[in-house]
């Protein structure tokens, strides 16, 4: 069931090679139907699943690399269900998208999207960390063709730069991996990279530590975390448009899920020792607020989306450190959330980049009046980004917000100016490219939205409909694997009283006592 | 069942309708979707009001869960009481008169469907704000007619100066949303839920350092929605939308809704003594501030903002004077006249045919008497003049006010005066003197000027609607008797504010100016509004851009963090450098190394051997 998901990307892939390069529709043709392939066989993933059970479910297993004690073996939580889930749609938008967007080397786009969609579904699904380790570096390898290939004038620098920061990350990754993998040989008497084998291990907190910091690096990286984000504006900038939205709505999830499967549950220690944490959280704050900052200012319509990203993404990490249910359940459906909204953002930037070939906001203006339909998707997508009640953005802030105040509520009070701010640079943008007269004649003439691209536009704007007025559903399929892994990391959390009555940090009980020296 | 969703659902499929199918619909399909979902949903009101009879209790109708993380759970609830009651009578009925005053109103504007639209669309936020039944769908409201007011205001979104208004609007009612966020989160660890009917009647057992905390951050976002002090600043801008919306969010609806939040949640204001008492001094600051400002307007909806500011203040002495009943009535009694005031105002800028400017018109009491008189029972009813409307609702909450604290009462008063002096001098200048402008003023059509008509005989008579007495179940009246000489003292205020103006623009027209110059450096100040915007420019908005700008953009991201990445790859550049050097592809130099090499080895085999020997 899951290999099939999983494959059906790669074995599309394997028949695409055998169509001539020459024949440019039907490669598109293919590539199409195998997307949807994807998406459609993964829809009863969610009719099978069973969310009554905290554990691993549809679990897959076979040996891969017995003299390494490397399986293959997958299964899927609540987690990892609705990031598949949101993996196998935007894929097939993207490559949907990208019919009349990409002209030259055809085949070989193709060829890297397909190969990309099951290395991410790969990370999602690997219940085994050697495997795990095998998609992740496997995702790198296409994403760096689609940049260094089909992105814009700097694509060389940005690819590179986006490989090695990945990289980097990834080897120092491995280090923490083979640590554990060396310590469970030791502990144990046999090799295993099997999660749950893993868990089984009893580490000192100060090797637990050592291997956070490594998992740590590659995770924050990838998500971005501050200050690790800077690769993440050129990536974006030069990427070709499917390749941000895949890039914005699902890789950087590829660190935040590597938080929740990994750091998490095998170092519930050093997930819970204090100077983590609050590092951690800090720099999610920062990210917060700067990333939104430094947004604010851009001049480039689509940087301005990727450092968004980053302040988007330090909600989901503060919610993942606020180390509650709240805290976690919002963070994962945030992150589906923005995988909604800012691949909307992104595609919004691709229709008018078709068009005009800039994306420097002071060649727009009064776009509103030369292209309504492209103004109420995009007030859609901005709406959602900026957390308006009724759209899905509003439910996963709200969530993560009300975590991060459990814990400590000055993070949560650092954590609402990002909410201000993301009001500000958006709706800043949206004057100064849809509003006004239209200043520049190129624009007058420009073709509003195709019904092909509204198709693109349709389930997102559904989906973020949804997640806004029921998101119950959501909240019901992360319940029970939220609960196991608040459990893991601190014991006796469920037993215990009440966060009303004993929360984990002072709430604030003295309204004119000085702010405990705060996160900054 | 009342089916209470029923009420802010119709304006919602008017929207949908208009919103959808609008631009290829007859404009009268668009009028009768969006005129008819409102009026139905004033007529569903009504029913239900009828239905549940005396309302002693609060009716509750659950739908569904809307989202439940960890121990919190969020209803999709809707309830009914008292205040409730109260606030949609004057939502759907001022709203519903307001909708067919734009029907004539806006019938020469382009957009007419999208107009239509984004106005249901407010409805049903609005209704949902007053309708929901815990904090959290109060806040969906809340938000939703923010959102509503910042489509409306930059309605004409070709001008410039409309979408600044309109972002400013938006950007500062976030500044307070950060306060009713954070109200809501601590709401959630003290009390466990977001439920009205949960937390309330828990008030009285909660510390009162927590309930002043909640107390104060609500109010932050009062301030913003309300527009009170400091965040007061977006409301004047706001007036670039289209009278109509002026009138139905920026006077009668949305701006009240910080007044209904904090009567709503009374129950912790009793209980933090500190957060109420910031109540009454925000309100009275704001009341007194704004007013000094209006003295001096020249546009006439900037007088009637800065007097929406200023009447909301009053709003807001009077429940931090503890009379809620008192701030709700003034909510209900200033619906009325405002509403009026900037319909009519609406009136005399068609009549001129988009002339704001108070200098420049003059003489319209022949010219387009019916707005005249409707306008006028707006002034005695602002002036609070015995018996009109706004005089009992005023009259309540001056005396709340000093039964709390006598200098209160005072101030008040001084703001009366002030009110009635500027509203008499935008009525003098507008309608009295001779006409100073170029136009061909007309009387608008009566589909304009029966909503006038209305709206006049509610001013005139709104005041005998006891709504304190209606709200006593859920207010209790406060004690104290009605003080003949505290009543006469602010009526004779009003009264010498209106002889004031009357003296100086029309006994003797000029001493205004006169008086203007004599003041010299003060007047500079009121007329330039004190020059607010500009401080919040240089103190926040600038140095958040360039610091933005200058310090992360440039300084720490493409200084500091890349310039360290950089740094590493330079390093790796150059130790690569060094080592390609000895990659040089010459046999000979190749023979050389491995010879050196040889003999390192050979002598640290020869020195580690032998000190193992």
């Amino acid at each position: 069931m899951l290999t099939l998901v999983l494959f059906t990307p790669l074995a599309g892939l394997l028949v695409l090679l055998l169509i001539p390069s020459s024949a440019k529709n039907a490669i598109r043709l293919w590539a199409n139907l195998t997307a949807f392939a994807g998406f459609l066989v993964s829809l009863p993933l969610v009719s099978r699943f069973d969310k009554s059970n905290g554990g691993f479910q549809m679990v897959e297993r076979a040996d891969w690399i017995p003299s390494l004690g490397a399986k293959y073996l997958i299964g899927i939580d609540g987690i990892s269900l609705l990031l598949v889930m949101l993996t196998t749609l935007i894929g097939f938008l993207a490559i949907f998208y990208s019919w009349t967007a990409i002209e030259d080397r055809v085949k070989e786009y193709y060829a890297m999207f397909l190969l990309l969609q099951t290395g991410m579904l790969g990370v999602f699904v690997s219940l085994d960390f050697f495997l795990f380790y095998v998609f992740w570096e496997l995702v790198l390898v296409p994403m760096y063709f689609i940049i260094g290939v089909w992105g814009g004038p700097r694509k060389l620098y940005a690819a590179i730069k986006f490989f090695l920061y990945t990289l980097a990350g990834s080897v120092l990754m491995l280090l923490g991996i083979l640590t554990l993998y060396f310590q469970h040989h030791q502990q144990m008497g046999f090799y295993t990279f099997e999660i749950a084998d893993l868990m089984k291990i009893d580490m000192p907190l100060g090797l637990q530590q050592w291997v956070f910091w490594s998992f740590f690096v590659g995770f924050a990286i990838k998500v971005p975390m501050f200050p690790f984000h800077t690769w993440l504006p050129d990536a974006h900038v030069e990427a070709p448009t499917a390749g941000s939205v895949v890039l914005a709505s699902v890789l950087l999830k590829m660190g935040t899920y590597g938080f929740l499967r990994f750091s998490l549950p095998l170092l519930p220690k050093a997930s819970i020792d204090q100077t983590i944490v609050q590092a951690l959280a800090v720099l999610s704050i920062i990210g917060i607020i700067y990333g939104a900052l430094v947004s604010l200012m851009q001049k480039d319509w689509k940087k301005l989306i990727a450092y968004s990203s980053v302040s988007h993404l330090g909600f989901c990490t503060l919610g993942i450190f606020a180390l509650n249910p709240n805290g976690i359940s919002g963070s994962v459906i945030q992150q589906i959330n923005h995988g909604i909204s800012t691949g909307m953002l992104f595609l919004i930037i691709g229709v008018i980049y078709e068009r005009r070939h800039t994306r420097e906001i002071s060649e727009y203006g009064g776009l509103a009046h030369v292209m309504p339909k492209y103004a109420i998707v995009f007030a859609f997508a901005m709406l959602s980004s900026a957390g308006m009640p009724l759209l899905n953005g509003f439910v996963g802030e709200f969530t993560i917000l009300q975590g991060a105040f459990e814990t400590n509520w000055v993070w949560a009070a650092f954590a609402v100016t990002g909410v201000v701010l993301g009001a500000a640079y958006l709706l800043w943008l949206y004057q100064r490219t849809m509003l006004g007269q239209v200043t520049n004649g190129r624009n007058l003439n420009l073709p509003d939205l195709r019904w092909s691209e509204m198709a693109v536009f349709a389930p997102l704007i559904a989906w973020a409909v949804w997640i806004g007025v029921y998101p119950k559903p959501y909240f019901d399929i992360l319940e029970k694997p939220v609960a196991q892994l608040v459990e893991r990391v601190r014991p006796g959390y469920f037993a215990g009283p009440p966060p009303g009555e004993a929360p984990l940090a002072a709430p604030p009980v003295a309204p004119v006592a000085p702010a405990k020296a705060g996160p900054r | 069942m009342q089916h209470l969703w029923l009420i802010p659902v119709l304006p919602l499929l008017g929207f949908l309708l208009n919103g959808l199918f609008g631009r290829r619909l007859a404009k009268g399909a668009v009028t009768a979707i969006a005129l008819g979902s409102v009026l139905l949903s004033f007529a569903w009101v009504v029913k239900t009001l009828v239905g549940l009879g005396a309302l002693e209790t609060a009716y509750i109708e659950r739908y569904f869960t809307w989202f439940q993380s960890g121990d919190l759970r969020v209803g999709a609830d809707l309830s009914v009481d008292r205040l409730t009651a109260v606030m949609l009578l004057v939502v759907t009925g001022v709203g519903s008169l307001i909708h067919i005053y734009a029907v004539g109103y806006m019938t020469h504007e382009g957009g007419y469907y999208r107009f239509f639209a984004y106005l249901n669309l407010f409805m049903f936020f609005m209704l949902v704000l007053v309708l929901g039944a815990n904090f959290l769908l109060l806040f969906v409201g809340w938000e939703g007619v923010g959102l509503c007011s910042y489509l409306l205001i930059g309605f004409y979104f070709l001008k410039k100066s409309a979408t600044d208004a309109g972002k400013k609007a938006f950007i500062v009612n976030r500044i307070g949303d950060f306060g009713f966020s954070l109200a809501m989160l601590l709401i959630v660890i003290t009390f466990g839920s977001l439920d009205f009917g949960a937390v309330f009647p828990a008030a009285a057992s909660k510390p009162e350092s927590t309930l002043t905390l909640i107390g104060l951050l609500l109010l932050l976002g009062a301030c913003g929605k309300s527009a009170q002090a400091p965040l007061y600043v977006w409301l004047p801008d706001a007036m670039e939308g289209p009278t109509p919306v002026s009138a139905l969010i920026h006077a009668a609806t949305m701006v009240t809704a910080g007044v209904y939040m904090v009567a709503r949640s009374s129950a912790i204001y009793l209980h933090a003594h500190a957060a109420q008492e910031m109540v009454a001094y925000i309100g009275l600051g704001t009341a007194v501030f704004a007013a000094t400002i209006g003295l001096a307007q020249n546009d006439i909806k900037k007088v009637f903002a800065y007097s929406t500011v200023s009447q909301l203040g009053y709003m807001f002495l009077g429940l931090g004077a503890g009379a809620f009943s008192a701030g709700i009535f003034h909510l209900v009694t200033h619906a009325f006249f405002k509403a009026l005031l900037f319909l009519g105002a609406g009136s005399v800028i068609h009549a001129l045919e988009g002339e704001q400017d108070l200098r420049h018109m003059g003489g319209l009491r022949t010219r387009i008497p019916v707005t005249f008189w409707t306008l006028a029972c707006a002034w005695v009813a602002i002036a609070g003049i015995p018996p009109f409307a706004g005089f009992h609702s005023k009259d309540a909450i001056l005396l709340a006010a000093h039964h709390h604290a006598p200098w209160m009462y005072w101030v008040g008063v001084l703001t009366a005066a002030m009110t009635a002096f500027y509203v008499s001098r935008a009525m003098f200048l507008a309608f009295f003197g001779e006409p100073r402008g170029h136009h061909h003023p007309h009387e608008s059509p009566p589909v304009m000027t029966a909503p006038l008509a209305v709206l006049a005989l509610l001013s005139l008579a709104g005041g005998f609607l006891d709504v304190p007495k209606f709200l006593e179940p859920l207010f209790p009246l406060s004690e104290g008797a009605h003080d003949f000489a505290l009543v006469a003292i602010s009526v004779v205020a009003g009264l010498a504010g209106i002889g004031l103006a009357a003296l100086f623009y029309v006994v003797k027209p000029g001493l205004a100016d006169a008086v203007a110059n004599a003041l010299g450096g003060l007047y500079t100040l009121v007329y330039n509004k004190y020059f607010v915007d500009e401080l919040y420019d240089a103190a926040v908005v600038r140095p958040v851009e360039t610091g933005s700008r200058e310090a992360l953009w440039k300084g720490v991201d493409a200084g500091l963090i890349d310039g360290a990445a950089n740094g590493v790859a330079s390093i790796a550049r150059a130790t690569g450098g060094l080592l390609r050097l000895i990659q040089s592809g010459n046999i000979r130099s190749y023979a050389t190394w491995v010879v050196f090499g040889s003999i390192l080895v050979l002598v640290a085999i020869g020195l580690v051997g032998g000190g193992a020997r």
